[in-house]
Protein backbone atom coordinates (compact mmCIF):
# COMPACT_ATOMS: atom_id res chain seq x y z
CA UNK A 1 0.00 0.00 0.00
CA UNK A 2 2.28 2.89 0.81
CA UNK A 3 4.87 1.60 -2.27
CA UNK A 4 1.83 2.34 -4.42
CA UNK A 5 1.00 5.54 -3.40
CA UNK A 6 4.55 6.57 -3.27
CA UNK A 7 4.58 6.02 -6.67
CA UNK A 8 0.99 7.42 -7.43
CA UNK A 9 2.61 10.38 -6.12
CA UNK A 10 5.78 10.38 -8.28
CA UNK A 11 3.75 9.81 -11.57
CA UNK A 12 0.38 10.65 -10.78
CA UNK A 13 -2.12 8.58 -13.08
CA UNK A 14 -0.06 8.65 -16.17
CA UNK A 15 0.35 5.36 -16.97
CA UNK A 16 1.83 4.43 -20.52
CA UNK A 17 -1.81 3.11 -21.19
CA UNK A 18 -2.65 6.54 -21.12
CA UNK A 19 0.69 8.14 -23.24
CA UNK A 20 -0.45 6.02 -26.28
CA UNK A 21 -3.96 7.46 -26.80
CA UNK A 22 -3.12 11.01 -25.33
CA UNK A 23 -0.02 11.03 -27.99
CA UNK A 24 -2.54 9.81 -30.78
CA UNK A 25 -5.00 12.73 -29.89
CA UNK A 26 -1.75 14.83 -30.20
CA UNK A 27 -0.88 13.93 -33.46
CA UNK A 28 -4.41 13.80 -34.44
CA UNK A 29 -4.49 17.24 -33.41
CA UNK A 30 -0.92 18.70 -34.54
CA UNK A 31 0.19 16.92 -37.86
CA UNK A 32 -2.43 18.33 -40.08
CA UNK A 33 -1.37 21.51 -38.76
CA UNK A 34 2.31 20.29 -39.45
CA UNK A 35 1.20 19.19 -42.71
CA UNK A 36 0.39 23.08 -43.60
CA UNK A 37 3.38 24.71 -42.30
CA UNK A 38 5.22 21.91 -44.42
CA UNK A 39 3.00 22.52 -47.62
CA UNK A 40 2.93 26.26 -47.58
CA UNK A 41 4.55 28.25 -50.18
CA UNK A 42 7.20 30.15 -48.09
CA UNK A 43 9.00 31.65 -50.81
CA UNK A 44 5.64 33.60 -52.21
CA UNK A 45 4.29 34.51 -49.40
CA UNK A 46 4.95 37.92 -48.62
CA UNK A 47 3.49 38.70 -52.44
CA UNK A 48 0.58 36.33 -51.78
CA UNK A 49 -0.39 38.18 -48.09
CA UNK A 50 0.05 41.75 -49.54
CA UNK A 51 -2.90 41.32 -52.29
CA UNK A 52 -5.39 44.15 -51.30
CA UNK A 53 -8.36 41.18 -50.87
CA UNK A 54 -5.51 39.58 -48.22
CA UNK A 55 -5.07 42.43 -46.83
CA UNK A 56 -8.60 43.89 -46.60
CA UNK A 57 -9.78 40.45 -45.19
CA UNK A 58 -7.40 40.07 -42.54
CA UNK A 59 -7.98 43.85 -41.35
CA UNK A 60 -12.35 42.64 -41.60
CA UNK A 61 -11.36 39.67 -39.71
CA UNK A 62 -9.76 41.23 -37.12
CA UNK A 63 -12.09 44.82 -36.40
CA UNK A 64 -15.25 42.04 -36.46
CA UNK A 65 -13.40 39.43 -33.97
CA UNK A 66 -12.96 42.09 -31.74
CA UNK A 67 -15.65 43.64 -31.68
CA UNK A 68 -18.37 40.56 -31.40
CA UNK A 69 -15.46 39.67 -28.37
CA UNK A 70 -16.59 42.56 -26.65
CA UNK A 71 -20.42 42.28 -27.28
CA UNK A 72 -19.78 38.70 -25.94
CA UNK A 73 -18.26 39.84 -23.08
CA UNK A 74 -20.44 43.24 -22.09
CA UNK A 75 -23.64 40.47 -22.81
CA UNK A 76 -22.27 37.10 -21.80
CA UNK A 77 -20.95 37.58 -18.74
CA UNK A 78 -24.17 38.53 -16.87
CA UNK A 79 -25.27 35.77 -18.57
CA UNK A 80 -22.47 33.61 -17.53
CA UNK A 81 -23.84 34.57 -13.95
CA UNK A 82 -27.24 33.63 -14.46
CA UNK A 83 -26.60 30.30 -15.75
CA UNK A 84 -23.79 30.07 -12.54
CA UNK A 85 -26.83 30.76 -10.29
CA UNK A 86 -29.56 28.97 -12.27
CA UNK A 87 -28.27 25.76 -9.94
CA UNK A 88 -30.77 26.82 -7.36
CA UNK A 89 -33.40 26.68 -9.87
CA UNK A 90 -36.01 24.03 -10.62
CA UNK A 91 -34.83 20.97 -13.28
CA UNK A 92 -36.72 22.57 -16.23
CA UNK A 93 -36.14 26.08 -16.78
CA UNK A 94 -32.49 25.38 -15.41
CA UNK A 95 -31.82 22.76 -17.83
CA UNK A 96 -33.79 24.67 -20.95
CA UNK A 97 -31.30 27.79 -20.17
CA UNK A 98 -28.13 25.34 -20.27
CA UNK A 99 -29.17 24.11 -23.58
CA UNK A 100 -30.03 27.52 -25.08
CA UNK A 101 -26.22 28.73 -24.04
CA UNK A 102 -25.06 25.28 -25.86
CA UNK A 103 -27.19 24.49 -28.54
CA UNK A 104 -25.07 26.91 -30.88
CA UNK A 105 -21.93 24.71 -30.11
CA UNK A 106 -23.29 21.89 -31.58
CA UNK A 107 -25.66 23.47 -34.54
CA UNK A 108 -23.50 23.16 -38.15
CA UNK A 109 -22.78 26.83 -38.34
CA UNK A 110 -24.71 27.37 -41.53
CA UNK A 111 -27.83 26.02 -40.38
CA UNK A 112 -27.16 28.97 -37.49
CA UNK A 113 -26.87 31.60 -40.48
CA UNK A 114 -29.88 30.27 -41.73
CA UNK A 115 -32.19 30.87 -38.51
CA UNK A 116 -30.64 34.47 -38.14
CA UNK A 117 -31.68 35.11 -41.52
CA UNK A 118 -35.19 33.92 -40.75
CA UNK A 119 -35.01 35.80 -37.95
CA UNK A 120 -33.66 39.12 -38.95
CA UNK A 121 -33.52 38.83 -42.52
CA UNK A 122 -35.67 40.64 -44.81
CA UNK A 123 -38.69 38.51 -44.20
CA UNK A 124 -37.75 37.67 -41.32
CA UNK A 125 -39.72 37.14 -38.13
CA UNK A 126 -38.12 40.24 -36.78
CA UNK A 127 -36.29 41.61 -39.64
CA UNK A 128 -39.37 42.19 -41.30
CA UNK A 129 -39.70 45.10 -38.77
CA UNK A 130 -36.55 46.91 -39.81
CA UNK A 131 -36.17 50.04 -41.16
CA UNK A 132 -32.86 48.68 -42.87
CA UNK A 133 -31.81 45.53 -44.43
CA UNK A 134 -29.22 43.40 -42.23
CA UNK A 135 -27.61 41.07 -44.00
CA UNK A 136 -24.87 41.94 -46.22
CA UNK A 137 -23.41 44.20 -43.84
CA UNK A 138 -20.72 44.24 -41.69
CA UNK A 139 -22.69 44.36 -38.42
CA UNK A 140 -24.44 40.62 -39.81
CA UNK A 141 -20.61 39.73 -39.70
CA UNK A 142 -20.51 40.84 -36.07
CA UNK A 143 -23.91 39.25 -35.04
CA UNK A 144 -23.55 35.77 -36.41
CA UNK A 145 -19.57 35.62 -34.87
CA UNK A 146 -21.47 36.52 -31.55
CA UNK A 147 -23.87 33.88 -31.94
CA UNK A 148 -21.10 31.38 -33.08
CA UNK A 149 -18.59 32.32 -30.10
CA UNK A 150 -20.43 33.40 -27.37
CA UNK A 151 -21.15 30.39 -25.53
CA UNK A 152 -17.61 29.82 -25.35
CA UNK A 153 -17.24 32.60 -23.01
CA UNK A 154 -20.17 32.16 -21.14
CA UNK A 155 -19.36 28.74 -20.67
CA UNK A 156 -15.75 29.46 -19.29
CA UNK A 157 -16.95 32.04 -17.67
CA UNK A 158 -19.81 30.13 -15.87
CA UNK A 159 -17.15 27.38 -14.90
CA UNK A 160 -14.99 30.21 -13.51
CA UNK A 161 -17.80 31.08 -11.19
CA UNK A 162 -18.90 27.90 -9.93
CA UNK A 163 -14.90 27.05 -8.94
CA UNK A 164 -15.28 30.69 -7.03
CA UNK A 165 -15.25 31.01 -3.37
CA UNK A 166 -18.83 32.44 -2.78
CA UNK A 167 -17.91 33.48 0.75
CA UNK A 168 -15.73 36.62 0.18
CA UNK A 169 -19.45 37.58 -1.74
CA UNK A 170 -21.28 37.01 2.08
CA UNK A 171 -18.39 38.53 3.37
CA UNK A 172 -18.44 41.89 1.57
CA UNK A 173 -22.37 42.49 1.83
CA UNK A 174 -22.58 41.74 5.08
CA UNK A 175 -19.82 44.84 5.66
CA UNK A 176 -22.65 46.65 3.89
CA UNK A 177 -21.13 46.34 -0.10
CA UNK A 178 -24.12 47.18 -2.43
CA UNK A 179 -24.80 44.00 -5.27
CA UNK A 180 -23.25 45.96 -8.41
CA UNK A 181 -19.77 47.31 -6.01
CA UNK A 182 -19.94 43.27 -4.98
CA UNK A 183 -20.11 42.45 -8.69
CA UNK A 184 -17.21 45.01 -9.56
CA UNK A 185 -14.97 44.56 -6.74
CA UNK A 186 -15.47 40.64 -5.67
CA UNK A 187 -17.01 38.68 -8.19
CA UNK A 188 -15.08 39.86 -11.08
CA UNK A 189 -12.04 40.05 -10.21
CA UNK A 190 -12.38 36.42 -8.75
CA UNK A 191 -13.52 35.34 -12.06
CA UNK A 192 -10.83 37.66 -14.00
CA UNK A 193 -8.83 34.95 -15.40
CA UNK A 194 -11.86 32.42 -16.54
CA UNK A 195 -13.32 36.18 -18.35
CA UNK A 196 -9.85 36.35 -20.19
CA UNK A 197 -9.58 32.42 -20.84
CA UNK A 198 -13.19 32.55 -22.37
CA UNK A 199 -12.93 35.80 -24.52
CA UNK A 200 -9.56 34.42 -26.33
CA UNK A 201 -11.48 31.44 -27.13
CA UNK A 202 -13.85 33.55 -28.11
CA UNK A 203 -12.05 35.63 -30.50
CA UNK A 204 -10.46 32.88 -31.86
CA UNK A 205 -13.63 31.12 -32.32
CA UNK A 206 -15.22 34.44 -34.22
CA UNK A 207 -11.76 34.36 -36.42
CA UNK A 208 -12.31 31.12 -37.74
CA UNK A 209 -15.82 32.09 -38.11
CA UNK A 210 -17.20 30.74 -42.09
CA UNK A 211 -20.57 29.23 -42.31
CA UNK A 212 -22.82 31.43 -40.24
CA UNK A 213 -21.29 34.34 -41.54
CA UNK A 214 -21.49 33.47 -44.94
CA UNK A 215 -24.70 32.04 -44.99
CA UNK A 216 -26.14 35.19 -43.04
CA UNK A 217 -23.81 37.91 -43.86
CA UNK A 218 -22.87 37.08 -47.44
CA UNK A 219 -19.69 37.65 -48.88
CA UNK A 220 -18.08 40.86 -50.02
CA UNK A 221 -14.68 42.01 -49.98
CA UNK A 222 -13.85 44.87 -47.46
CA UNK A 223 -17.63 44.46 -46.24
CA UNK A 224 -18.37 41.11 -45.29
CA UNK A 225 -15.57 38.72 -46.68
CA UNK A 226 -13.57 37.84 -43.58
CA UNK A 227 -10.26 35.93 -43.59
CA UNK A 228 -12.22 32.13 -43.70
CA UNK A 229 -14.51 33.00 -46.39
CA UNK A 230 -11.34 34.71 -48.70
CA UNK A 231 -9.52 31.11 -48.16
CA UNK A 232 -12.08 29.26 -49.04
CA UNK A 233 -12.77 31.18 -52.24
CA UNK A 234 -8.86 31.27 -52.83
CA UNK A 235 -9.01 27.14 -52.54
CA UNK A 236 -10.75 27.58 -55.76
CA UNK A 237 -8.31 28.77 -57.93
CA UNK A 238 -5.32 28.84 -56.22
CA UNK A 239 -4.64 26.44 -53.03
CA UNK A 240 -1.54 27.85 -52.21
CA UNK A 241 -2.51 31.58 -51.48
CA UNK A 242 -5.60 29.64 -49.68
CA UNK A 243 -2.47 27.54 -47.61
CA UNK A 244 -1.04 31.41 -47.06
CA UNK A 245 -4.09 32.53 -45.67
CA UNK A 246 -5.18 29.47 -44.01
CA UNK A 247 -1.36 29.93 -41.68
CA UNK A 248 -2.07 33.47 -41.32
CA UNK A 249 -5.19 32.41 -39.18
CA UNK A 250 -3.18 29.42 -37.97
CA UNK A 251 -0.45 31.81 -36.41
CA UNK A 252 -2.57 34.54 -35.17
CA UNK A 253 -4.95 32.32 -33.08
CA UNK A 254 -1.55 30.28 -31.71
CA UNK A 255 -0.12 33.77 -30.90
CA UNK A 256 -3.15 34.88 -28.71
CA UNK A 257 -3.25 31.74 -27.36
CA UNK A 258 0.44 30.91 -26.50
CA UNK A 259 1.08 34.38 -25.43
CA UNK A 260 -2.10 35.63 -23.14
CA UNK A 261 -3.22 31.88 -21.41
CA UNK A 262 -0.64 31.17 -19.54
CA UNK A 263 -0.17 34.58 -18.15
CA UNK A 264 -4.11 34.60 -17.20
CA UNK A 265 -5.02 31.05 -16.25
CA UNK A 266 -3.60 30.63 -12.74
CA UNK A 267 -2.14 26.75 -12.48
CA UNK A 268 -0.99 26.00 -16.11
CA UNK A 269 2.21 28.68 -15.83
CA UNK A 270 5.18 27.13 -16.82
CA UNK B 1 -29.38 12.72 -46.64
CA UNK B 2 -31.83 10.89 -48.97
CA UNK B 3 -28.93 10.42 -51.27
CA UNK B 4 -26.50 8.96 -48.25
CA UNK B 5 -29.23 6.52 -47.56
CA UNK B 6 -30.05 5.06 -50.99
CA UNK B 7 -26.57 4.55 -50.91
CA UNK B 8 -26.56 2.45 -47.51
CA UNK B 9 -30.31 0.92 -49.13
CA UNK B 10 -27.91 -0.26 -52.48
CA UNK B 11 -25.35 -1.06 -50.05
CA UNK B 12 -27.52 -3.48 -47.88
CA UNK B 13 -29.40 -4.55 -51.47
CA UNK B 14 -25.63 -5.67 -53.04
CA UNK B 15 -25.13 -7.61 -49.17
CA UNK B 16 -28.23 -9.45 -49.85
CA UNK B 17 -27.37 -10.12 -53.62
CA UNK B 18 -23.88 -11.32 -52.77
CA UNK B 19 -25.44 -14.54 -51.33
CA UNK B 20 -27.50 -15.68 -54.50
CA UNK B 21 -26.47 -18.19 -56.40
CA UNK B 22 -23.12 -17.75 -58.38
CA UNK B 23 -24.82 -17.92 -61.98
CA UNK B 24 -25.64 -14.22 -61.99
CA UNK B 25 -21.51 -13.35 -61.08
CA UNK B 26 -20.31 -15.72 -64.25
CA UNK B 27 -22.36 -13.84 -67.12
CA UNK B 28 -20.23 -11.78 -67.09
CA UNK B 29 -22.13 -9.05 -65.00
CA UNK B 30 -20.50 -5.80 -63.18
CA UNK B 31 -20.61 -5.91 -59.19
CA UNK B 32 -18.59 -4.05 -56.48
CA UNK B 33 -19.34 -0.54 -55.69
CA UNK B 34 -18.58 2.71 -58.45
CA UNK B 35 -17.61 5.83 -56.26
CA UNK B 36 -18.85 8.82 -58.48
CA UNK B 37 -17.76 12.15 -57.89
CA UNK B 38 -20.08 14.90 -59.08
CA UNK B 39 -20.62 18.56 -58.96
CA UNK B 40 -22.85 19.92 -56.90
CA UNK B 41 -25.33 20.87 -59.82
CA UNK B 42 -26.05 17.10 -61.05
CA UNK B 43 -27.24 15.87 -56.85
CA UNK B 44 -30.85 15.53 -58.29
CA UNK B 45 -29.86 14.13 -61.73
CA UNK B 46 -27.08 11.50 -60.85
CA UNK B 47 -29.57 10.30 -57.85
CA UNK B 48 -31.83 9.28 -60.21
CA UNK B 49 -29.66 8.05 -62.67
CA UNK B 50 -27.71 6.06 -60.07
CA UNK B 51 -30.99 4.61 -59.24
CA UNK B 52 -31.90 3.33 -62.63
CA UNK B 53 -28.32 2.43 -63.03
CA UNK B 54 -28.62 -0.10 -59.93
CA UNK B 55 -32.15 -1.16 -61.31
CA UNK B 56 -29.89 -2.25 -64.65
CA UNK B 57 -26.84 -3.76 -63.03
CA UNK B 58 -28.29 -5.57 -59.79
CA UNK B 59 -24.72 -6.20 -58.53
CA UNK B 60 -23.49 -2.83 -58.39
CA UNK B 61 -23.84 -0.14 -55.83
CA UNK B 62 -23.34 3.43 -56.88
CA UNK B 63 -21.59 5.55 -54.34
CA UNK B 64 -22.12 9.13 -54.99
CA UNK B 65 -19.88 12.15 -53.55
CA UNK B 66 -21.47 15.66 -54.46
CA UNK B 67 -19.46 18.85 -53.77
CA UNK B 68 -17.84 22.14 -55.47
CA UNK B 69 -16.39 20.69 -58.63
CA UNK B 70 -12.87 22.61 -57.42
CA UNK B 71 -12.63 20.48 -53.79
CA UNK B 72 -13.59 17.49 -55.38
CA UNK B 73 -10.47 18.18 -58.05
CA UNK B 74 -8.43 18.68 -55.13
CA UNK B 75 -9.89 15.93 -53.31
CA UNK B 76 -9.36 13.71 -55.95
CA UNK B 77 -5.83 15.22 -56.91
CA UNK B 78 -4.72 14.29 -53.04
CA UNK B 79 -5.64 10.69 -53.40
CA UNK B 80 -9.22 10.35 -52.70
CA UNK B 81 -10.62 7.08 -53.87
CA UNK B 82 -12.82 7.48 -56.76
CA UNK B 83 -13.92 6.17 -59.92
CA UNK B 84 -15.95 8.61 -61.75
CA UNK B 85 -15.75 12.14 -61.62
CA UNK B 86 -18.52 14.82 -63.09
CA UNK B 87 -17.34 18.12 -62.73
CA UNK B 88 -19.29 20.93 -63.55
CA UNK B 89 -16.47 23.03 -65.46
CA UNK B 90 -13.70 22.43 -68.32
CA UNK B 91 -11.18 24.43 -65.66
CA UNK B 92 -11.93 22.23 -62.80
CA UNK B 93 -11.25 18.93 -64.52
CA UNK B 94 -7.97 20.42 -65.54
CA UNK B 95 -6.13 20.01 -62.51
CA UNK B 96 -7.01 15.91 -62.29
CA UNK B 97 -6.31 15.54 -66.44
CA UNK B 98 -2.90 17.23 -65.31
CA UNK B 99 -1.63 14.72 -62.48
CA UNK B 100 -2.43 12.08 -65.13
CA UNK B 101 -5.27 10.77 -63.04
CA UNK B 102 -7.80 10.47 -65.79
CA UNK B 103 -8.45 7.84 -67.70
CA UNK B 104 -8.80 8.55 -71.80
CA UNK B 105 -10.55 12.04 -72.59
CA UNK B 106 -12.77 13.81 -70.54
CA UNK B 107 -16.23 13.68 -72.33
CA UNK B 108 -18.18 17.47 -72.24
CA UNK B 109 -21.59 15.10 -71.55
CA UNK B 110 -24.08 18.35 -70.67
CA UNK B 111 -24.22 22.25 -71.28
CA UNK B 112 -26.18 24.64 -68.69
CA UNK B 113 -26.96 27.98 -69.26
CA UNK B 114 -27.39 30.88 -66.57
CA UNK B 115 -30.92 31.79 -65.93
CA UNK B 116 -32.20 34.92 -63.69
CA UNK B 117 -33.44 33.30 -60.39
CA UNK B 118 -35.88 36.00 -58.78
CA UNK B 119 -38.18 35.52 -55.09
CA UNK B 120 -41.67 33.82 -56.07
CA UNK B 121 -43.53 36.67 -58.16
CA UNK B 122 -40.54 38.54 -58.30
CA UNK B 123 -40.96 40.98 -55.83
CA UNK B 124 -38.73 43.81 -57.48
CA UNK B 125 -39.83 43.47 -61.08
CA UNK B 126 -36.76 42.24 -62.38
CA UNK B 127 -37.29 42.48 -66.06
CA UNK B 128 -32.94 41.02 -67.43
CA UNK B 129 -29.50 41.56 -66.57
CA UNK B 130 -29.88 45.13 -66.78
CA UNK B 131 -31.15 45.35 -63.50
CA UNK B 132 -27.75 43.44 -61.89
CA UNK B 133 -26.05 46.99 -62.31
CA UNK B 134 -29.07 49.09 -60.06
CA UNK B 135 -27.50 49.55 -56.92
CA UNK B 136 -30.88 49.72 -55.03
CA UNK B 137 -31.64 45.85 -55.88
CA UNK B 138 -29.99 43.00 -53.25
CA UNK B 139 -28.35 40.99 -55.81
CA UNK B 140 -26.25 37.92 -54.93
CA UNK B 141 -24.02 36.30 -57.78
CA UNK B 142 -21.09 33.89 -57.21
CA UNK B 143 -17.58 34.80 -56.72
CA UNK B 144 -15.26 34.87 -59.96
CA UNK B 145 -13.56 32.27 -57.97
CA UNK B 146 -15.96 29.43 -58.33
CA UNK B 147 -17.66 28.08 -61.88
CA UNK B 148 -21.05 29.83 -61.73
CA UNK B 149 -19.12 32.85 -61.14
CA UNK B 150 -16.74 33.06 -63.99
CA UNK B 151 -19.36 32.00 -65.84
CA UNK B 152 -21.32 35.17 -64.18
CA UNK B 153 -18.42 37.33 -65.05
CA UNK B 154 -18.41 35.80 -68.91
CA UNK B 155 -22.28 37.17 -69.29
CA UNK B 156 -21.60 40.58 -68.27
CA UNK B 157 -18.52 41.33 -69.58
CA UNK B 158 -19.98 40.64 -72.99
CA UNK B 159 -23.29 42.37 -72.39
CA UNK B 160 -21.10 45.66 -71.52
CA UNK B 161 -22.67 45.86 -67.89
CA UNK B 162 -21.56 46.14 -64.19
CA UNK B 163 -22.62 44.29 -61.87
CA UNK B 164 -23.49 45.63 -58.51
CA UNK B 165 -24.07 42.80 -56.13
CA UNK B 166 -24.82 42.50 -52.74
CA UNK B 167 -22.25 39.53 -51.93
CA UNK B 168 -20.70 37.23 -53.94
CA UNK B 169 -21.19 33.54 -52.94
CA UNK B 170 -19.25 30.84 -52.93
CA UNK B 171 -21.69 28.45 -54.77
CA UNK B 172 -24.68 28.43 -56.91
CA UNK B 173 -26.95 26.76 -53.85
CA UNK B 174 -25.38 29.66 -51.57
CA UNK B 175 -27.07 32.69 -53.99
CA UNK B 176 -30.04 29.97 -54.60
CA UNK B 177 -30.86 30.30 -50.98
CA UNK B 178 -30.87 33.89 -50.73
CA UNK B 179 -33.84 33.86 -53.58
CA UNK B 180 -35.88 31.27 -51.79
CA UNK B 181 -35.56 33.35 -48.59
CA UNK B 182 -36.62 36.54 -50.56
CA UNK B 183 -33.35 38.22 -49.01
CA UNK B 184 -32.17 38.85 -52.52
CA UNK B 185 -34.17 40.20 -55.42
CA UNK B 186 -32.06 38.64 -57.70
CA UNK B 187 -29.46 35.98 -58.24
CA UNK B 188 -27.42 34.95 -61.18
CA UNK B 189 -27.62 30.98 -61.07
CA UNK B 190 -28.03 27.81 -63.98
CA UNK B 191 -31.28 26.81 -65.45
CA UNK B 192 -31.21 23.46 -63.72
CA UNK B 193 -31.70 25.23 -60.22
CA UNK B 194 -34.33 27.61 -61.05
CA UNK B 195 -36.07 24.14 -62.47
CA UNK B 196 -34.86 21.92 -59.06
CA UNK B 197 -35.94 24.78 -56.83
CA UNK B 198 -39.63 24.70 -56.63
CA UNK B 199 -42.23 26.83 -56.29
CA UNK B 200 -40.39 29.77 -53.87
CA UNK B 201 -38.12 30.59 -57.02
CA UNK B 202 -39.31 32.04 -60.32
CA UNK B 203 -37.00 31.99 -63.17
CA UNK B 204 -35.94 34.74 -66.10
CA UNK B 205 -33.96 33.64 -69.43
CA UNK B 206 -32.08 36.23 -70.77
CA UNK B 207 -30.34 36.03 -74.45
CA UNK B 208 -27.06 37.13 -73.04
CA UNK B 209 -26.85 33.80 -71.33
CA UNK B 210 -25.50 32.19 -74.58
CA UNK B 211 -22.27 33.80 -74.60
CA UNK B 212 -21.31 31.57 -71.20
CA UNK B 213 -22.31 27.69 -71.63
CA UNK B 214 -21.10 25.70 -68.90
CA UNK B 215 -19.42 22.44 -70.15
CA UNK B 216 -19.79 19.38 -67.87
CA UNK B 217 -17.10 17.03 -68.61
CA UNK B 218 -17.14 13.14 -67.10
CA UNK B 219 -14.37 11.24 -66.52
CA UNK B 220 -12.76 8.06 -65.92
CA UNK B 221 -10.49 7.77 -63.50
CA UNK B 222 -7.06 5.76 -63.91
CA UNK B 223 -7.01 4.68 -60.23
CA UNK B 224 -9.92 3.36 -60.52
CA UNK B 225 -10.60 -0.50 -59.27
CA UNK B 226 -13.89 -1.09 -60.49
CA UNK B 227 -12.87 0.06 -64.13
CA UNK B 228 -15.45 -2.06 -66.11
CA UNK B 229 -18.50 -0.07 -63.49
CA UNK B 230 -17.11 2.83 -63.48
CA UNK B 231 -17.21 2.47 -67.81
CA UNK B 232 -20.80 1.22 -67.89
CA UNK B 233 -21.75 4.08 -65.01
CA UNK B 234 -20.34 6.98 -67.84
CA UNK B 235 -22.08 5.02 -70.92
CA UNK B 236 -25.10 5.01 -68.89
CA UNK B 237 -24.98 8.83 -68.50
CA UNK B 238 -24.03 9.33 -72.10
CA UNK B 239 -27.29 6.71 -73.05
CA UNK B 240 -30.27 8.16 -74.20
CA UNK B 241 -31.85 6.87 -70.82
CA UNK B 242 -29.51 9.12 -69.03
CA UNK B 243 -29.73 12.05 -71.27
CA UNK B 244 -33.61 11.91 -70.46
CA UNK B 245 -32.94 12.60 -67.20
CA UNK B 246 -30.15 15.54 -67.48
CA UNK B 247 -33.27 16.76 -70.32
CA UNK B 248 -35.77 16.85 -67.99
CA UNK B 249 -33.90 18.79 -65.29
CA UNK B 250 -32.91 21.50 -67.74
CA UNK B 251 -29.50 20.32 -68.95
CA UNK B 252 -28.33 21.28 -72.61
CA UNK B 253 -27.13 18.47 -74.90
CA UNK B 254 -23.37 19.55 -75.88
Amino acid sequence: MPVSERRRKRRGFLTPALWIPAGLALALLGLPLVALVVRAPWSQLPELLAQPTVVSALVLSLTTGLASTAISLVLGIPLALVLARSAEWRAVPRRLLRALVTVPLVLPPVVGGVALLLLLGRRGLLGQFLPFQLPFTTAAVVIAQVFVAMPFLVLAVEGALRASDRRFETAAATLGASRFTIFRRITLPLVAPGVAAGALLCFCRALGEFGATITFAGSFPGVTQTLPIATYLQLQTDPDAAIALSLVLMIISAVALISLRDRWVPGVTA
Amino acid sequence: MTRVLAVLVGAGLLAGCSAQPAQEQEDGTLSGTVTVFAAASLTDTFGAIADAFEREHPGVAVALNFGGSSALATQIVEGAPADVFAAASESTMTPVADAALVDGDPTVFVTNTLEIAVPAGNPAGVTGLSDFANPALSIAICAAEVPCGAASATVFDGAGIVPAPDTLEQDVKAVLTKVELGEVDAGLVYRTDVLAAGPEVDGIAFPEASTALGKYPIAQLAASTNQDAAAAFIAYVLSPAGKKVLDDAGFGTP
